[in-house]
């Protein structure tokens, strides 16, 4: 018998049908992964087992967990499943715990609530589930709280939290989005031992197919809040049938052909940078002390190449994008743009400044919403001494706009008009627009779903033979580096470990650090017939 | 823990050297010297001459502000001039009266907002929390004088349970003290309440909409278990800033409530200094009220760290 049955699920929020006739199964030690874009009513599918859906919605079809019909019970008899019978992890590690209390508190209060022990006995259970998730009892006592720990620790705990009671369903809800790679291969890893272990069904939610591939069993993919194709993970990937699952794995392992770099001329050149960040004071008469955020970082980019840059977080890699942007002043070495420092005296050289353009990771956030769009992506024109007026300026705009692949009418729409790739599409027209030597390019494509993200890179691609772009590239996302970059630069704590021709890094790297990061990334399977391109 | 609240602590006392220093400077610098500013225009000169020797005021600058601090330091606060009496034990007998009050105010405020904020955020956009949120916002609007009016028309005139105004003083006991503090310390509380109360349900609202609430509800705890468990103290710390900044301003703000209910607090004793110019009393109360702010803060910043483990460990 399945643990997990769900018939006929329908659920509509404000009048807004979000999940359609969606029927799955989980069975005891399986792990069945739902994967889809965004919208596609994955998550809501988890909540929905869970019983914790936002107000006003409503719902209609059959839940059954091990013989109990969800849908029916009350919600003081739901509390008392939740976190025994059901388990589950969240998304986000870093804001998942709460800030005030302990670890071992939050992980013996899942015990607690349940009444499954008296409090002692529940101390010493959660000693031991949180020794299960890794978190040994001397590097991490009961007594530590969350902002202590890290992402990947702090999801352990969430973990921890939700296996307390040895759930007989676990559901996952992107447990690993958040994470580094290498992080996130020991989660997986992790999760993956406790199911087999403790005999658990896994739903597990992720947008990543790689990890589907690798984790379950079955794949359940949706979209729109529909179940498109459904089966076994080994069989689904040989004979995949629907359009829109092959067109997901397509551009999953999207790869473009980037015209071929000119003879290298350098443009940007660091040498020896050095950026130090000032830690608090100990005490009022004590020096402060330094934190080294990037060290010694000597690297030259040419006109017309493609630069990628990538590192786990907290490398470093965004302090030095700020430091070549002329934001923060270096506290050794130099950084110059076509023989010019970006940095002059207090603040951005702006005659170098108007030669560098950047966009950001968040489509959602960097743009003020306030605003049209034509004023959005002519923000640029401010570092210019004679910007463009009247005519000029709305070529400019429309020719821009055009670039990427939008309407010259979308100049007088204001941003929520727009979806996340479209967004995205406005902050290239706005980097585009003054026509820099140098664009970098922030984890750009990190927050797009997998088909609008091949949409971007395509769109680069089109754009460095259209403009000759040169860019840094910097992404935590390997498969996309290795795609959209000649050259590729590896950070790890505030140091360059590795640099070299994208691919020979990619299939022969040097560097243990680099080695270890590409051991970590999930792999998609070889689907051959449904790659478009030829590898490079 | 102990590191930040010493750190704290020696920040206090900084901050009280350097408001002492401020409020020396500002009534040096006030124009003329404060023997004439104090006497007015048409003063002797004679007159103003001997108050400058009581003053102090023939001697350097820096003597006389060293002089004031360790006076002040050892309890002596000089000399009220319209008064000739103690300021120091002027100012206990009005602190005897200010603080119980400010801080009754105080408790109450606090009974009200808290039940009322968290009751409001629990059924947020129902009944209950529009009538909570519709009482609240009649109570930052209406004046608290105006309470204090209706007041002592309902309780004192009509139903005659409290006197009208006055104070018996704590000698006929502490049930009598605050009987005759009641109806001053309602209508202090309740404007404040009324700002206290929105405070907390918006913290508690902004909390609830966090990720380890819902972490919570997938433990199993109900809606009630969640928002007392992990939401009530994680609201808290803006609720204690402004906890802070009320009771400051209890302390000596409650001028009108006094001038209504005819109490003999700090905020009538500063008015009247003002008025008569009496500047060794303004000094002194000034000095007073900066001390009770500076400690106020104190007292909230550990609270904080209480409340907040992230704050105990930043250094």
């Amino acid at each position: 018998m399945n643990l997990l049955t769900i018939t006929d699920l329908n659920l509509s929020i404000h009048k807004s049908d979000i999940l359609r006739d969606v029927s799955l199964t989980v069975g005891q030690g399986e792990i069945v992964a739902v994967t889809g874009e965004s919208g596609s009513g994955k998550s809501m599918t988890a909540l929905a087992v869970m019983q914790l859906l936002p107000d006003l919605s409503t719902s209609s079809g059959s839940i059954q967990l091990d013989g109990t019909e969800l849908t029916a019970v009350s919600e003081a008899d739901m509390c008392a499943l939740r976190g025994s019978a059901v388990g589950m992890v969240f998304q986000e590690p870093m804001t998942a715990l709460n800030p005030v209390k302990t670890i071992g508190d939050q992980v013996a209060e899942t015990i607690l609530i349940h009444k499954a022990m008296p409090p002692a006995r529940a101390k010493e259970r959660a000693r031991e589930v949180l020794e299960r998730v890794g978190l040994s009892a001397d590097k991490f006592p009961l007594s530590r709280f969350p902002h202590e720990l890290s992402g990947g620790q702090r999801q352990r705990v969430v973990i921890a939290m939700a296996i307390a009671l040895r759930p007989k369903l676990l559901i996952a809800d992107e447990p690993t989005t958040a994470l580094d790679v290498t992080t996130q291969a020991q989660i997986l890893d992790l999760l993956k031992g406790l199911v087999k272990e403790e005999n658990m069904g896994l739903l597990m939610i992720t947008h990543d197919l790689a990890v589907v591939s690798d984790m379950a069993d079955r794949i359940v993919v949706m979209r729109r809040g529909e179940i498109v194709e459904t089966g076994a993970t080994k069989h689904l990937l040989a004979h995949m049938q629907h359009p829109y699952t092959k067109m997901l794995f397509a551009a999953s392992g999207h790869l473009v052909n980037l015209p071929t770099p000119p003879e290298p001329t350098p443009l940007l050149k660091v040498q020896n940078a050095v950026r130090d960040y000032q830690l608090p004071r100990t005490s009022l008469f004590a020096k402060p002390g330094h934190y080294r955020a990037v060290n010694d970082v000597s690297f030259t980019l040419h006109r017309g190449e493609r630069l990628g840059l990538v590192g786990e977080s907290g490398c470093g890699k965004s302090t030095l994008t700020r430091a070549i942007l002329g934001l923060e002043p270096l506290q050794g070495g130099q950084i110059h743009l076509d023989g010019a420092p970006v940095f002059s005296g207090h603040s951005p050289n702006l005659d170098v400044r108007r030669k560098m353009q950047v966009v950001f990771q968040d489509p959602f956030g960097s743009f003020n919403p306030r605003h049209r769009v034509d004023r959005l992506i002519t923000e640029p024109f401010f570092l210019l001494d004679t910007p463009p007026k009247g005519i000029a300026r709305k070529d400019a705009i429309a020719q821009a706009l055009t670039a990427v692949g939008l309407h010259p009418d979308d100049a007088y729409k204001y941003i929520h008009e727009f979806s996340g790739g479209q967004r995205q599409r406005i902050a290239i027209a706005r980097a585009l627009i003054i026509r820099p030597e140098l664009i970098l390019f922030d984890e750009a494509v990190s927050a797009l779903d997998v088909s609008v993200r091949a949409q971007i890179l395509d769109l680069l691609a089109e754009l460095c033979t259209a403009y000759d772009l040169t860019y840094l590239f910097i992404s935590h996302d390997l498969s996309v580096v290795r795609t959209v970059t000649d050259r590729v630069m590896v950070m790890q704590a505030g140091e360059i470990v590795e640099q070299g021709v994208t691919e020979s890094v990619f299939t022969n790297p040097q560097h243990p650090y680099t080695k270890s990061l590409i051991a970590a990334a999930p792999r998609l399977p070889d689907l051959t017939p449904t790659s478009k391109e030829p590898v490079q | 823990m102990l590191r930040y609240s010493l750190k704290r602590l020696m920040s206090l006392i900084l901050s009280l050297a350097v408001a002492s220093l401020v409020i020396f400077l500002v009534i040096e610098v006030a124009p003329g010297d404060p023997a004439s500013f104090m006497l007015g225009i048409n003063a002797q000169p004679d007159t103003v001459a001997a108050l400058r020797t009581e003053l102090g005021l023939d001697v350097p600058k820096t003597q006389r502000y060293l002089t004031w601090v360790s006076n002040m330091l050892n309890g002596d606060f000089g000399t009220s001039y319209t008064y000739r009496t103690s300021v120091a034990t002027m100012i206990a007998d009005r602190m005897w009266v200010s603080l119980p009050l400010a801080l009754y105010a105080l408790v109450l405020s606090t009974l009200i907002a808290f039940p009322a904020g968290i009751y409001a955020a629990a059924r947020r956009g129902k009944a209950g929390d529009m009538a909570v949120m519709g009482a609240t916002q009649l109570g930052v609007a209406v004046p608290n004088f105006w309470f204090a009016m209706m007041m002592v028309l309902v309780f004192a005139i009509n139903l005659r349970w409290f006197s009208a105004g006055g104070f018996v003083g704590w000698d006929k006991g502490l049930w009598a003290g605050l009987h005759s503090l009641t109806l001053p310390a309602i209508s202090l509380a309740l404007p404040q309440a009324a700002i206290l109360a929105r405070v907390m349900r918006s913290s508690l609202l902004d909390i609830l909409g966090e990720d380890f609430m819902r972490t919570a509800r997938a433990k199993g705890l109900s809606r009630r278990q969640a928002l007392w468990r992990h939401g009530v103290r994680n609201a808290m710390i803006p609720v204690l800033t402004i906890i802070g900044l009320q009771f400051s301003f209890l302390l000596a703000g409650s001028i009108i409530i006094e001038q209504v209910f005819y109490l003999p607090g700090l905020g009538r004793l500063v008015f009247q200094a003002i008025s008569s110019r009496d500047l060794i009393v303004v000094e002194s109360v000034v000095m007073l009220l900066v001390f009770a702010v500076i400690v106020v803060n104190f007292i909230v910043d550990l609270t904080y760290a209480a409340v907040d483990p992230r704050l105990r460990s930043r250094t």
